[in-house]
């Protein structure tokens, strides 16, 4: 099968506004999960949208919804006790939540594609790792056994591990961190997907290690030009590599922005006492600047903007008023870019 | 310095690090009381010779015999000073979790010394070691597996008194509990909570709250806030510094950012490989760094700042970590280096003060083991 084959099966995309182009588009999605001791609100109201060739980071702390989301984009979510009470996910303009499952088995792997956090526990131990390469090629293009592991060889060489004709057959306890990760972005990769999202792709790895992964993704995606969506909590690595970025808390976006514009100017509280917690070099031996109190129980999350309890700008309007994701302008008026920030206090933060 | 002289080729000298004075104890009861004597600020209070530990590797069922080791630390040395803080990084494998369980004699050392006042301790026991072990403690990365989950707050925090019980006498141990949860920021009425009603930052204030109950002179940190949240970890980081003036503390700080270990240490470690690379004063190892290993783990620590990325040379190191139980000949790093020569397959360099610096009063003259140590202009983290 050629890759024109495998694009002529593709929709196309509906007619209809200029956002119908856009590679990948979440909006005001929801989501909630049915635990015993209430419903956990993970995802409240999210929107964004990637471009091929562009890589959006979604920053965010543990319980920001950040994963979650990304795996409501995937279809992987556990439902129940998962549910997606609202909003949508369009790829090339088509929403993948009404889709049935055969229609969304298709996209997934062969346009969208994901890389997990822990390679160890992502791959199974039991089968090589050629195996699991194949195993793209078999079942979405039905190549034999034979073809797979060739093409399962060409992938590994590929993503740069040394003499992959050997170790084809090796099994993932065999390879270190750096190439179990390698691995697993060969896999994302097999099908030269549209987009690719990584969550947490260098989480578990030592520095000069997540360098030299970090190095590779960006290479791979000029090479095939595509989206990317990487998550992490990581503020050095998104500096690294991101165009645009957008900031999760509670289950919402508080702030999008270029990636120079949010380390210069940041519009919304939260993502300023981030940067500001950073140790910095003329800070030695003073306090650390720390954003006071815990990140939020997703049962109940505080009325108003959730950021709220832990804010230092925090008003009466702000316990009982939630913030809207609203533009960001200059001090003149004049618009900026690909800025949004929820807060409202967004003025004062950004100009004051 | 005689001492160091007897060891062979193959051990680190460190020529440079002051003189140990080691007490001879004639029994227990001179050691302790040389082990509770205190040290002046700014003098040493643990000092590390050549210290070694081989995990062995066997092979066979009924009849083992020895097929290895691996050489998890090979031969470190390092003083730390009352008062200060001593950062050790390094990747995952090259031994600095091994190094803080050895200086709390946990493991046994397979050779070489620590000594804490004057002290050897991996030839102490009984009463001696304990009373070592009182003034050392730990605080452990996982906050989530440190903590028992059937025990309340109050008896993890506690529980260092039943060994010790001449801290605290039995009537007053809750209210000293209650105290400490004071110090770390917590409320006193959580003391019959258990672990899993508290978040991870939390958590990590009970695991200091613990490690400060026997009031000890000495914390070994071992990645203290890595398994925290960002927000959290300034908290913690904070609240460590606050405890260390308050307490008057020395603290051996193990991790892997290097950004937080700047921000806490006075001086810093690298190691690679079950070896010391380079050492020195905070600045001198970030702003001028001669070890190539050091060079290329500060470029390659992201930055947060966009611009960083256009400024600056980064190198991106080739390959991974060589198995510690097969490590290459001469200098451990070789492998990966972009100067290695053949003088670097034979010859171990030595962790002292560079040939070429020598005398100079440049920020560059610290210990590095590196045989064409030099300074490179590289993109700096956390600068």
């Amino acid at each position: 099968m050629t890759i024109m084959d495998k694009t002529a099966d593709i929709p196309a995309p509906r007619a209809g506004g200029p956002d119908d182009a856009r590679l990948l588009e979440v909006r005001d999605l929801h989501v909630e999960f049915h635990t015993r001791d209430g419903v956990a609100k993970a995802v409240n109201g999210v929107n964004y949208s990637v471009d091929s060739g562009e890589t959006l980071a979604v920053l965010g702390e543990s319980g920001s919804g950040k994963s979650v989301t990304a795996q409501a984009i995937m279809g992987i979510l556990d439902m129940p006790p998962g549910k997606i009470p609202q909003g949508q996910i369009l790829y090339r303009g088509q929403d993948m939540l009404t889709m049935s499952n055969e229609e969304r088995r298709k996209i997934r792997g062969q346009k969208i594609a994901m890389i997990f956090q822990d390679a160890l526990s992502s791959l199974n131990p039991v089968l090589s790792v050629g195996y699991q390469l194949g195993e793209m090629f078999r079942v979405h293009q039905g190549l034999s056994k034979k073809q797979a592991k060739a093409k399962a060889i060409e992938l590994m060489e590929r993503v740069k591990i040394p003499a992959a004709k050997q170790r084809v057959s090796d099994y993932p306890h065999q390879f270190s961190g750096g190439m179990r990760q390698r691995i697993m972005i060969a896999m994302a990769l097999a099908l030269e997907p549209d987009l690719i999202i990584a969550d947490e792709p260098t989480t578990a790895l030592d520095v000069t290690v997540q360098a030299q992964v970090m190095d590779l993704l960006k290479e791979l995606q000029t090479e095939f030009n595509m989206g990317l969506i990487l998550i992490t909590h990581d503020l050095g690595v998104v500096a690294d590599v991101a165009d645009k970025i957008a900031v999760m808390y509670a289950g919402r976006i508080v702030e999008t922005a270029p990636v120079h514009e949010l380390y210069k100017r940041p519009a919304h509280p939260y993502t300023r006492g981030l940067l500001d917690s950073i140790p910095r070099l003329d800070q030695k031996g003073q306090e650390l600047y720390a954003i006071k109190g815990l990140p939020p129980n997703l049962l109940k999350i505080p009325s108003g903007c959730a950021f709220n309890p832990r804010c230092p700008k925090a008003e009466d309007i702000c316990r009982t008023e939630i913030p809207a994701l609203v533009p960001v302008s200059e001090q003149d008026g004049s618009e900026l870019p690909g800025r949004g920030s929820a807060c409202h206090f967004w003025k004062e933060t950004i100009h004051g | 310095m005689a001492e160091l002289d007897k060891n062979d080729g193959s051990m680190d000298a460190t020529p440079n690090v002051t003189d140990v004075v080691a007490v001879d104890a004639a029994d227990e009861t001179a050691a302790v009381a040389a082990i509770e004597a205190p040290v002046e600020r700014g003098e040493p209070i643990l000092q590390v010779r050549n210290l070694v530990k081989h995990f062995p590797l066997s092979q066979g069922i009924l009849f083992k015999r020895q097929v290895g080791a691996v050489k998890a630390v090979d031969g470190v040395s390092f003083d730390l000073y009352q008062g200060e803080t001593l950062g050790i990084v390094g990747e995952s494998g090259c031994g600095k979790s091994t190094v803080a369980r050895l200086l709390m004699a946990l493991e046994t050392a397979t050779s070489g010394e620590v000594f804490y006042k004057g002290q050897d301790i991996t030839r102490l026991s009984g009463r001696a070691l304990k009373a070592v072990r009182r003034n050392i403690q730990m605080v452990f990365q996982d906050p989530y597996t440190s903590l028992n989950p059937r025990m309340t707050v109050g008896d993890i925090i506690g529980e260092p008194f039943d060994i010790h019980p001449e801290v605290a006498p039995k009537g007053d141990r809750r209210a000293k509990v209650q105290e400490l949860l004071d110090v770390v920021g917590l409320n006193p009425e959580y003391i019959n909570r258990y672990p899993h009603q508290f978040s991870g930052g939390q958590r990590q204030r009970i695991g200091i709250a613990r490690g400060l109950a026997l009031n000890p002179e000495i914390i070994i940190c071992d990645e203290p806030v890595s398994a925290l949240d960002v927000s959290v970890q300034a908290q913690v980081i904070n609240l460590m510094e606050k405890l260390q003036d308050e307490f008057n503390l020395s603290y051996v700080f193990i991790a892997h950012d290097l950004s937080i270990v700047r921000h806490i240490s006075d001086r810093v470690g690298v190691m690679y490989l079950g070896k010391m690379a380079e050492i020195g004063t905070d600045a001198e190892i970030y702003d001028h760094p001669t070890h190539p290993y050091t060079q290329a783990l500060l470029s390659a620590v992201p930055v947060p700042d966009p611009e960083a990325r256009e400024r600056g040379e980064r190198i991106i190191l080739t390959g991974d970590v060589p198995s510690p139980a097969n490590p290459p000949s001469g200098c451990r790093f070789r492998t990966r280096c972009w100067k290695a020569q053949d003088k670097c397959s034979t010859e171990l360099p030595l962790l002292a003060v560079p040939e070429r610096f020598k005398g100079s009063d440049s920020p560059a003259a610290h210990e590095s083991a590196c045989h064409f140590a030099e300074e490179k202009d590289i993109v700096g983290a956390a600068s």
